[in-house]
């Protein structure tokens, strides 16, 4: 839901009502006119090749929405500097229509020297914010912007079983300030139970000591019943993660997994991995919840500094034949 | 070129190899193993499973354990026994190695120790007393490759590129248990194909003349690179008790060569190849090492090797006259030192009694003029005492007389009364 939505609830003493009046359906055409107009969803995922990012996605959308079924093929060469690659999708489900788009980061992580590989993504995700802000800032605005903003980051944590990365900790800690960011242990299969329990505590740990808040943040829970929900999720989090486009066999019952020589691992299955808890959190509850942290924080954040920064607003690129001060 | 010749009888010396094997079997064997990846890839993990050792456990634990900032080179020694046979096993370990977020150049602590160790035993070879000769080259490096699925890195690729000419380089996929046999296929396909391209030399499997031995080293070569899985946790599956790692969608048994090939390391590490990795380190890479560092010397003329001064461009007979002149002189040097020393010492010796003896002289007119003047003293003190006395036996002598006179008066008064 782009900008329109501001959801101002005023919280008068309530009248006790003497008949019905209607006002309940308010929902009802709300969610008729989400479905006309759909609405847009940024993931961007970061993390080192060979991790799976692409893999996941396509399970989590269950569709090949994935940069690497867009042509990318296997044997490509990685990149000599972090790029930043987006593909859009439109999905239906339900009469819902959503714009899907993932940004994916090859070259992350995989080079030699490491140094400021997370400054693209941190100039990325800056100019999608200034995007936007000089769209709201005209004086003849559309009427609904395109929000090209990055809700959410699906940053894919290695399973060494031991410790973060110093290179996971410097990028968490740069970017867990302008973007959601969501930790995940990718490749999860690789550990027993009893390792992932360990690394996963080593993990929170260690985001804990060097004050890396990732989403959701205890800072923005509204109200207790969000702040218990969330509790449960945060000490669930990091997700270990499998994913899977295949399908096989199992049961008698078709189901995403990976079939190895000793068994096949379901990725939806909640004792083999946390795939179904990542998906469930991610779109079935908190969708909403993260377009709203980015809009009212993230972006706002970005917003306060810009305007404070100039003493007032001048725009960045010279080709703007609106131009418009404040 | 020697004809070969029949015998015409048993002569005997077919039992050559029982006596060089009985040799070495008293002397023992030592072998030098080299780990290198990056954190977290279950090196120690596979260590101890190859050897069925703890060289890493809870009390002394692994390298992973201790975060490092730069490559460190650690060493640690365990002697093995086996049927009579000991193994002097050398793990040299490589903790921090790309782990940090810039890491250019962290393969350079590593070539510098294969270097040193190379230049060891240059050294101890060249020497005149060579009795000793420790062998701690580095015989065999494990390059474990994370199981990304994709391809190497360019830190794998960088890594192999700089070491494939020093050291016997067998590159292996880790934690393989990741991999599902398809991708686990394509993914050998394509490192190989890399190393291909790269040029990079990894260790070769010789060939033999027996037809059975060269079918295992095609099977081997197959499969290359080697995908492990390592673990010592025994669980047990189908009432057998095997080594491996439990999953809830089951157990992943190290030694099944159908979940990773692992048994076709360890045989190959252990069983069949370990003498010719030491041969091939031995012949090929210090070989190398050596004529490199050789040819370095004579080209620049001067020697550079000023520290040791034991390399030279000369035969070794002349290198051992050089030696024996040098040792020679060294002892002519170290004799006169010593005379020097010995006859420093005998005139301190000297002076010093020279001093005491002065000394007691001293001590000695000392006291006799101590005793001289006591002797005064007395003889002072007794004349004065004679003199007091006589002048007190005079005084008593003329008290005598008076009283004599008085008494005599007295009694002539008396006697004059009477008339």
């Amino acid at each position: 839901i782009s900008h329109g939505h501001g959801g101002s609830h005023s919280s008068s003493g309530g009248s006790t009502l003497l008949g019905y009046i209607g006002i309940d359906t308010i929902i009802e055409q709300m969610r008729k006119k989400t479905m006309k107009t759909g609405f847009d969803f940024n993931i961007m995922v970061v993390g080192p090749s060979g991790l799976g990012k692409s893999t996941l996605v396509n399970t989590l959308f269950k569709s090949q929405v994935s940069r690497k079924s867009a042509g990318w093929a296997r044997d490509e060469k990685i990149p000599k500097t972090v790029e930043i690659k987006s593909v859009s999708h439109v999905i239906e489900e339900g009469g819902v229509k959503m714009k899907l788009t993932i940004v994916d980061t090859p070259g992350f992580g995989d080079q030699i020297n490491n140094d400021n590989c997370w400054e693209p993504i941190s100039k990325y995700i800056n100019e999608q914010f200034e995007k936007f802000l000089k769209e709201e800032v005209n004086i003849t605005r559309k009427k609904r912007i395109p929000d090209t903003r990055v809700h959410c980051c699906l940053y894919f944590i290695p399973p060494t079983g031991h410790c973060l990365r110093q290179l996971d900790v410097e990028f968490m800690r740069r970017l867990s300030h302008s973007v959601n960011i969501i930790p995940v242990i990718a490749k999860s299969d690789t550990m027993t139970i009893e390792e992932r329990q360990e690394f996963k505590q080593r993990v929170r740990k260690e985001l804990e000591n060097n004050g890396i808040e990732f989403y959701p943040q205890k800072e923005f829970d509204d109200d207790m019943e969000d702040k218990s929900d969330n509790d449960k999720i945060r000490e669930t989090m990091p997700f270990a993660v499998v994913g899977s486009d295949k399908e096989h066999q199992v049961n008698g019952k078709r189901v995403l997994g990976r079939k190895t020589a000793w068994g096949i691992i379901e990725v939806e299955n909640p004792n083999h991995c946390e795939f179904a808890q990542l998906r469930d959190f991610l779109i079935r509850s908190h969708l909403q919840d993260l377009k709203e942290v980015t809009h009212n924080i993230h972006y706002e954040t970005y917003r306060a500094k810009r305007l404070n920064d100039n003493g007032g607003l001048h725009p960045i690129s010279s080709n703007d034949t609106q131009e418009s001060n404040l | 070129m020697a004809q070969q010749k029949n015998l015409d009888g048993y002569v005997g010396f077919a039992s050559l190899p029982n006596q060089v094997y009985r040799k070495s079997v008293k002397r023992g064997f030592e072998f030098t193993l080299m780990v290198v990846g990056e954190s977290g890839l279950g090196k120690s993990t596979l260590i101890n499973s190859l050897f069925l050792t703890d060289l890493y456990s809870a009390e002394y634990p692994g390298p992973s354990h201790r975060i490092k900032k730069t490559v460190q080179v650690e060493q640690s020694k365990v002697l093995i026994k086996e049927g009579g046979v000991q193994l002097l096993l050398t793990i040299v370990d490589t903790p921090g190695f790309g782990d940090a977020v810039d890491n250019s150049n962290c393969w350079q602590p590593i070539i510098d120790h294969i270097d040193s160790k190379f230049e060891d035993y240059l050294n101890s070879e060249s020497r005149v007393n060579r009795r000793q000769m420790p062998d701690s080259r580095i015989h065999c490096c494990l390059y474990f490759i994370a199981p990304s699925g994709h391809g190497l890195k360019p830190l794998d690729i960088e890594f192999m590129k700089r070491l494939h000419e020093k050291v016997n380089v067998i590159p292996l996929i880790a934690k393989a248990d990741t991999l599902t046999p398809e991708e686990c296929q394509q993914f050998k396909k394509q490192i190989m194909r890399e190393i291909q391209e790269h040029k990079i030399k990894i260790y070769e499997f010789p060939e033999t003349d027996d037809e059975e031995e060269n079918r295992l080293v095609k099977k081997i070569k197959d499969k290359l690179p080697l995908a492990v899985v390592g673990s010592n946790t025994i669980i047990e599956v189908n009432s057998k008790r095997v080594r491996g790692r439990q999953y809830p969608w089951g157990v992943a048994e190290v030694e099944n060569s159908d979940h990773c090939d692992f048994t076709i390391l360890r045989d190959m590490l252990i069983r069949t190849h370990m003498q010719d990795l030491k041969d091939v380190t031995n012949n090929v890479h210090y070989e190398n090492y050596r004529s490199r560092k050789l040819a370095a010397v004579t080209y620049n003329g001067v020697d550079n090797n000023k520290a040791k001064g034991q390399l030279s461009t000369k035969s070794p007979l002349a290198q051992m006259e050089e030696e024996r002149r040098e040792h020679v002189a060294k002892m002519k040097k170290m004799e006169m030192e010593m005379e020097q020393v010995f006859e420093m010492k005998v005139k301190e010796k000297v002076q010093k009694l020279k001093d005491s003896e002065a000394e007691l002289q001293r001590r000695h007119e000392q006291m006799k003029k101590n005793l001289e003047a006591q002797h005064k003293e007395l003889e002072e003190k007794r004349r004065v005492f004679e003199e007091e006395r006589a002048n007190w036996e005079t005084q008593q002598r003329l008290e005598q007389q008076k009283l004599e006179a008085s008494r005599t008066l007295e009694k002539n008064k008396k006697k004059g009364k009477i008339f």
